[in-house]
């Protein structure tokens, strides 16, 4: 083993349908792994069971943060699935809407930071020096992402491809291990979705951080990442490298095929 | 030209509909047609109808410049954000202005300044639950109850003085807010309304029943003044003490609620209020963040109860019905949720206005739900509407650029 994340056998049953039928899945440290599968497929729902947002209905889940022991997350509370090192961001995107830019970013710190009640109200110098810390911190990765000039602005506010790299931006925040990222490339233009490829291999090499995404734009796909686990109906049906992947007869019928003739 | 048209209308429907009442009168089996009445009505509706919609379109023509103007700060945040210095000065003269009111005026209205800042405290705390956090709550009274009666019962059985009751009153008001938030944190929105509605009733029958502990609906009397160092105070000076005491309370609160807004814990309510899914998502407790709103909100209600309790000298439930819910509600939702300027306006604008306007009284509810009504259609976010906090950084690239503030 000894992946950062380590799924086995999941399934997710919503009343009467099954939404994920003992779905296998590894994530080694480093690595660019996507999932990929036609709408409907499960796809957003396995995210939903491996943050926790979801208690998966079978299978586990175990997850290994950067320094620390290899834990198991199905059934633990959100929070602190995110808490160990897994951020995610959303398909449909979840800013915090009428707050700022830079208070996106700031909020994603607060499981990296201490600061209660009394602390807030008294403000010694500790608090003050964790403040400031959050701002810079949360500022640097605005501009790391290429979001700062707009840091005071409304989030809402925001083009739609800017939306998206800020929820980027702050689930990178919560200083992860392993980065999800669900259709990150959805709604942009093709410019957008070549700046957004460079800036996930520069996430993954320069944060050594292991990033699975879930996209639709097959040349994304194809080009940025290392594996590819393709989902049909729930259960998986190919992975491998995306190579094998695009020449895999099964996927050609399932999810390539019904693309060429859409 | 199409306005006036539309505005002729209005009034012509207005003199057809109030003919049969303003215009016909029967006099002694004969009638009397008033026609100079209908010629007010018309001229009356006409004018109105055509404020009315002058203002509806100024109100769009607003709404559509700030939209292109991107981010064009209102006049407030202007007055806000424009000179730290001078809005300092103007917060310590008001200081001083409060300072020295109670010497110049009568009990009376040193009385009426007593219960807006009464009003303020609990504003600003329901401030933290309704504007902060999002979570929409009905019953602030019960937990001004609760410290009202805690300081009340306390000094009947135990012969507790006011200073120890001050905090105990908060505290318990506060633990009671995090026993309420246990069974309804899965609550959102109206549900959430409607429980903490219910709540703040059983709390009032409960008061208003165990009458072996707490006197039922005649209440508890008697409740001493707070004292000052021994002193015999006279009932003017009492109450003047009390004044200082509601104000310095209401700084804190003040202070407290607005360092609270701008703090890591403020921060997590108000993603909270947001999007509670990615708020949890974003590594926040979820629950913890909920009960922190609760205690935190109603632990001022606690304080503000034991002043009310204190200042009074006599209460009974009939303080604390749902309708007194309702004012804190409205005073939070009129001066603008999540804004602390916007609710000290606020409870000016509910506690002052129908104090000073007496002459009116008998149409204070009308008054109180026009005023309403205009406020949901021109400032539906509030009188003051809640501004962001701006953050400084100084990035030096940025500022070469020349952009961003
Ligand atoms: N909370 C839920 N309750 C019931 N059914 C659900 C729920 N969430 C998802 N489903 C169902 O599970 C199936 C998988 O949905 P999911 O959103 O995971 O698909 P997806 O692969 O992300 O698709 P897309 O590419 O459109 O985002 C769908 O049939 C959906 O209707
Ligand atoms: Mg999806």
């Amino acid at each position: 083993m000894g992946g950062v994340l380590d799924v086995t056998a999941v399934s997710m049953n919503f009343g009467g349908l099954r939404a994920l039928n003992e779905v296998d899945m590894q994530v080694k440290s480093g690595e660019i792994v996507a999932l990929i599968g036609p709408n409907g497929a499960g796809k957003t729902t396995f995210f939903n069971c491996i943050t926790s947002i979801y208690a998966p209905t079978e299978g586990e889940v175990w997850f290994t943060p950067k320094q620390g022991a290899r834990t198991r997350v199905n059934g633990m509370k959100p929070n602190l699935v995110t808490a160990l090192g897994m951020a995610r961001t959303f398909q449909n995107i979840r800013l915090f809407k009428n707050m700022s830019v830079l208070e996106n970013v700031m909020i994603a710190r607060h499981c990296r930071t201490r600061a209660g009640i009394l602390g807030a109200l008294f403000r010694p110098a500790a608090v003050r020096k964790e403040e400031r810390e959050i701002v810079e911190r949360s500022y640097e990765l605005l501009k790391y992402i290429g979001l700062h000039r707009s840091y005071n602005e409304q989030a809402c506010n925001l083009p739609y491809g800017a939306q998206r790299r800020l929820e980027i931006a702050r689930a990178l925040a919560t200083d992860p291990t392993l980065l999800l990222l669900d259709e990150p490339a959805a709604g942009m233009n093709p410019q957008e979705t070549e700046s957004l490829k460079h800036l996930v291999q520069k996430i993954r090499d320069e944060m050594d951080i292991a990033i699975l995404l879930i996209e639709h734009d097959m040349s994304m796909v194809m080009s940025l990442s290392e594996r590819i686990y393709v989902m049909e109906y729930g259960c998986l049906i190919a992975q491998g490298t995306p190579a094998e992947v695009s020449m895999d007869p099964r996927v050609i019928k399932a999810y390539l095929g019904e693309e060429a003739h859409a | 030209m199409q306005e006036l048209k539309k505005s002729v209308l209005v009034s012509l429907w207005f003199m057809f509909l109030t003919f049969p009442i303003m215009v016909v009168r029967v006099v002694e089996k004969s009638v009397v047609l008033r026609w100079e009445n209908l010629a007010w009505i018309g001229i009356g509706s006409f004018v109105l109808s055509f404020v009315w919609r002058w203002a509806l379109r100024r109100k769009e023509m607003g709404r559509a410049a700030s939209r292109e103007g991107a981010n064009n700060p209102g006049l407030m945040a202007q007055l806000a954000g424009a000179n730290p210095a001078l809005v300092r000065a103007g917060s310590a003269l008001l200081l001083v202005a409060f300072a020295v009111i109670p010497w110049l005026v009568t009990t009376y209205q040193t009385n009426i300044l007593i219960s807006f800042m009464l009003y303020v405290i609990l504003g600003l705390g329901l401030n933290v639950i309704v504007g902060i956090a999002g979570l929409l709550f009905l019953g602030h009274a019960a937990f001004y109850a609760i410290g009202a009666y805690s300081y009340a019962l306390l000094n009947q059985y135990f012969g507790l003085g006011f200073w120890v009751a001050l905090p105990v009153g908060g505290i318990v008001a506060s633990l009671a807010g995090v026993a309420l938030a246990f069974p309804v944190l899965r609550l959102r929105g109206d549900y959430l309304a409607i429980v903490t509605l219910g709540f703040g009733e059983i709390v009032r029958l409960v008061l208003e029943n165990w009458s072996s502990l707490t006197g039922g609906p005649s209440g508890v009397s008697n409740i001493p003044r707070p004292g000052l160092m021994n002193m015999e105070l006279s009932v003017a000076g009492a109450n003047i003490y009390i004044y200082y005491i509601v104000f310095v309370l209401a700084v804190i609160t003040i202070v407290a609620v607005s360092r609270l807004k701008d703090s890591r814990i403020g921060r997590a309510l108000q993603a909270l209020r947001e999007d509670e899914i990615a708020c949890e998502a974003m590594g926040i407790d979820r629950v913890g963040v909920k009960l922190m709103a609760f205690g935190l909100g109603t632990a001022w209600a606690g304080f503000a109860g034991v002043v009310f309790a204190a200042k009074t000298t006599f209460i009974n439930p009939a303080s604390f019905t749902f309708f007194e819910s309702a004012i804190i509600l409205s005073i939070v939702v009129l001066g603008g949720m999540g804004s602390n300027l916007g609710v000290i306006m606020g409870s000016a604008f509910l506690v002052l206005l129908p104090e000073y306007m007496r002459a009116f009284s008998e149409y204070r509810m009308i008054l109180f739900a026009a005023a309403m009504v205009l406020m949901m259609v021109f400032r539906p976010e509030g009188l003051i509407p809640a501004t962001g906090r701006r953050y400084e950084v100084n990035d030096p690239e940025l500022a070469a650029s020349g952009e961003g503030r």
